[in-house]
């Protein structure tokens, strides 16, 4: 049997699809974390803790409302995109006019707090969430065993991923979005909310991230410390992607996905630091990132 | 009146000094992780167990017990500098629980030097009590090599002759997998492979697929806590366990059978030294524990219990904490304590007491919460921990 690089070609294979898989949880983190920084401006650090939100109001919704998996997949992202909406009114819009380090202090430290309370409440061994009756099982792809969740996961993220991108880059509502961040005094002259348009893209934002939370719930324990996990590899990829870009980070979000995959084959000690590895080099090369426009 | 505050002031100087001679007051330090991935498994729960020790032990015998804690974050180097600051400032007399067998290994060290006392319940290592043993320290609950021999010899005699380990990449996942590897090859099995994953990681399916692709019959899982939990609902999606390959879950708790839920951990076979429903004294402990925390105990909180109990015994027989004394009684005098049964210390530091092979029960048939385990056999404890000749410690030779 012929092998490449020292691998078999099956194994090979499986690693790229298991790195496409988390690639789709680090585009759609990351490209929450790219809509919010690229329209409002702040470096959204309590997204971590949005998106263990999201797992633990699914299970939540299961539980005490007996909602399965798939109610929880449209409801979760509206109750927590509303906790962001509320957030955003309270806290985050007084910091607008004031230095990013505002901002990124005030949201890591509501990631702490939030943080803290689920740990409390629920301690940090992880709650069961089952994989829905209909996406158990899997498929035989020759190579590896595909289960079908993780199959639904890579779509499921395609699918809100680029839907996302068209709407803000082809859209009148995008427009709208894009002009305003540019020049709000003028958008606002036209008769447009804009404070209300910021806001809801904060909410919106807040949405991807729990709903990369519901997706995640089935296949990692629900754990207050997921977030925690994941937010610094999810921030190396929107600055590998280019602050802000939205085309940057998805494309970035699974690049970087099956970087960490092959890496995970070849080096498995090294794929927790691959990324940042990664980071440096493109910061050397590019410091405003693959997409980024320099400044 | 002068005459009288003389008097009074000499009185009251006395009846100070007297107590002075019959108060022996010990601090006690539990240092654990307290946010990370053991913090369920140890915490403020051993914390509270040795809350619960020291109020057991009694408060008529002379020794006033302080317990204080602290959060080591699994780093080294954070407990080592917890440790030295409360032995060298603020008049700490014991450190207990200690998991993550880097940060133990490094609280020995100190230990041995600043010679206080050091009663560890939460490491893994078999170090503890091999090649690093000291004269300070009691390894209380389990070991590598205990959960190997366990474990892993329950699943070489029933079949798993090849094996693939899955290693959490730090000094305990290698000690376990040195342990583990050990036994199979003693038994005849064989070794094909094995693969270092990050710490702390949350996807395991990578490594899963390895050990998939290698075809071993056993996957052998050297990690713990939040990791086991994560690699055994992976496994359970890739469909390992319906091919045909088995997970040995080499070091599980309860806690974590509680957090994965019995449709996915039914059926796995491990080894522990203590469960909360072994007898009617466990279940006793058991219940006014979790009345305090709402949860059942680990066998580490349990061990911190214990630990802390017979130290305090031994501090009485001697009539003082001087360190020297107090662990030459705690080696001399048997233990005995509600939730290990009786048991000595051996001149290497290890406890030894009976051991468990528990089977996950299936949902079916499980009574509530925390119904998880039934009993496969019991390991007499001087089979269930190396023989005093094989670890390599210094102070047996």
């Amino acid at each position: 049997m012929f092998e490449l690089l020292g691998i078999p070609p099956q194994a090979l294979f499986g690693q790229l699809l298991l790195g496409l898989i988390n690639g789709s949880f680090y585009a759609l983190l990351s490209l929450g974390l790219a809509i919010i920084f690229g329209l409002l401006n702040i470096i959204n650090f309590t997204h971590g803790a949005q998106y263990m939100m999201g797992a633990f109001v699914a299970w939540m919704l299961l539980n005490y409302a007996g909602i399965p998996y798939w109610g929880a997949l449209l409801l979760v992202p509206v109750i927590v995109g509303i906790t962001g909406v509320v957030l955003e009114r309270l806290l985050i819009s007084r910091l607008y006019h004031l230095d990013h380090l505002y901002g990124l202090l005030l949201t890591f430290g509501l990631a702490l707090i939030i943080t803290g309370v689920f740990r409390n409440q629920y301690g940090i061994s992880g709650l069961p969430y089952a994989i829905p009756g209909q996406l158990s099982g899997g498929q035989n792809l020759g190579f590896m065993f595909l289960p079908n969740y993780r199959g639904w996961v890579v779509v499921a993220s395609l699918v809100v991923c680029l839907g996302t991108w068209f709407v803000i880059e082809k859209t009148r509502l995008g427009a709208y979005l894009r002009a305003a961040t540019e020049n709000p005094t003028m958008v606002g002259a036209f008769g447009i909310n804009v404070p209300r348009l910021i806001t809801l893209t904060y909410g919106f934002g807040v949405g991807l991230a729990a709903f990369a939370g519901v997706l995640a719930a089935p296949i990692y324990s629900v754990n207050p410390n997921m977030g925690a996990d994941v937010i610094i590899v999810v921030f190396a990829v929107v600055v590998i992607g280019g602050m802000g870009s939205i085309l940057g980070s998805i494309l970035t979000g699974f690049g970087l996905g099956l970087v960490e995959g092959l890496t995970r084959v070849f080096y498995p000690e090294g794929s927790a630091v691959v990324i940042f590895v990664i980071m440096a080099i493109v910061l050397l090369v590019k410091p405003a990132g693959l997409f980024g426009r320099e400044a | 009146m002068r005459k009288t505050g003389f008097i009074v002031a000499s009185l009251a100087g006395l009846l100070m000094a007297g107590t002075a001679f019959a108060q022996t007051a010990v601090k006690i330090g539990v240092l654990n992780d307290r946010s990370g991935i053991y913090a369920d498994i140890t915490g403020e729960g051993s914390a509270v167990a040795a809350q619960m020790a020291a109020e057991d032990f009694g408060t008529d015998k002379g020794i006033t017990v302080e317990v204080v804690s602290a959060d080591h974050q699994n780093k080294p180097d954070v407990g080592s500098n917890i440790a030295r600051q409360w032995y060298d400032t603020e008049g700490v007399d014991v450190i207990a629980d200690v998991p993550t067998s880097s940060v133990a290994l490094a609280v020995n060290d100190i230990t041995r030097e600043k010679n206080k006392i050091f009663l560890n319940s939460g490491a893994a290592t078999s170090d503890l009590t091999g090649a690093k043993c000291s004269p300070n320290t009691v390894h209380w609950t389990y070991d590598t090599w205990q959960l190997a021999h366990g474990t892993g010899g329950a699943m070489v005699a029933a079949g798993g002759k090849t094996w693939f380990f899955l290693t959490a990449d730090y000094a305990f996942g290698h000690a376990l997998e040195r342990d583990t590897s050990a036994v199979v090859k003693e038994a005849g099995g064989e070794v094909i492979g094995s693969v270092k994953t990050p710490f702390p990681g949350t996807d395991f399916s990578s490594f899963l697929l390895q050990a998939q692709a290698s075809g071993a019959q056993v996957i052998g899982l050297a990690n713990a806590g939040g990791d086991t939990v994560n690699s055994m609902k992976q496994a359970a999606e890739f469909g390992i366990t319906q091919g045909g390959q088995a997970i040995a879950g080499l070091l599980v708790f309860v806690n974590d059978i509680h957090a994965l839920g019995l449709d996915v951990a039914q059926g796995l076979v491990l080894t522990e030294t203590f469960y909360w429903d072994l007898n009617d004294k466990t279940r006793e402990w058991s219940a006014r524990f979790e009345e305090k925390t709402g949860k059942k105990p680990s066998m580490i909180q349990a061990g911190v219990y214990a630990s802390v109990l017979h130290y305090l015994k031994a501090v009485e027989a001697v009539g003082s904490k001087d360190p020297e004394a107090v662990m030459a009684k705690m080696k001399e005098m048997p233990t005995d304590d509600p939730l290990f049964g009786q048991g000595v210390v051996r001149a290497d530091g290890r406890k030894t007491h009976d051991a468990y092979l528990f089977r996950v029960k299936k949902p079916e048939d499980s009574t509530g919460p925390w119904d998880l385990y039934e009993t496969v056999a019991t390991i007499p404890a001087d089979k269930a921990f190396r023989p005093l000749a094989d670890g390599g410690c210094p102070l047996v030779q």
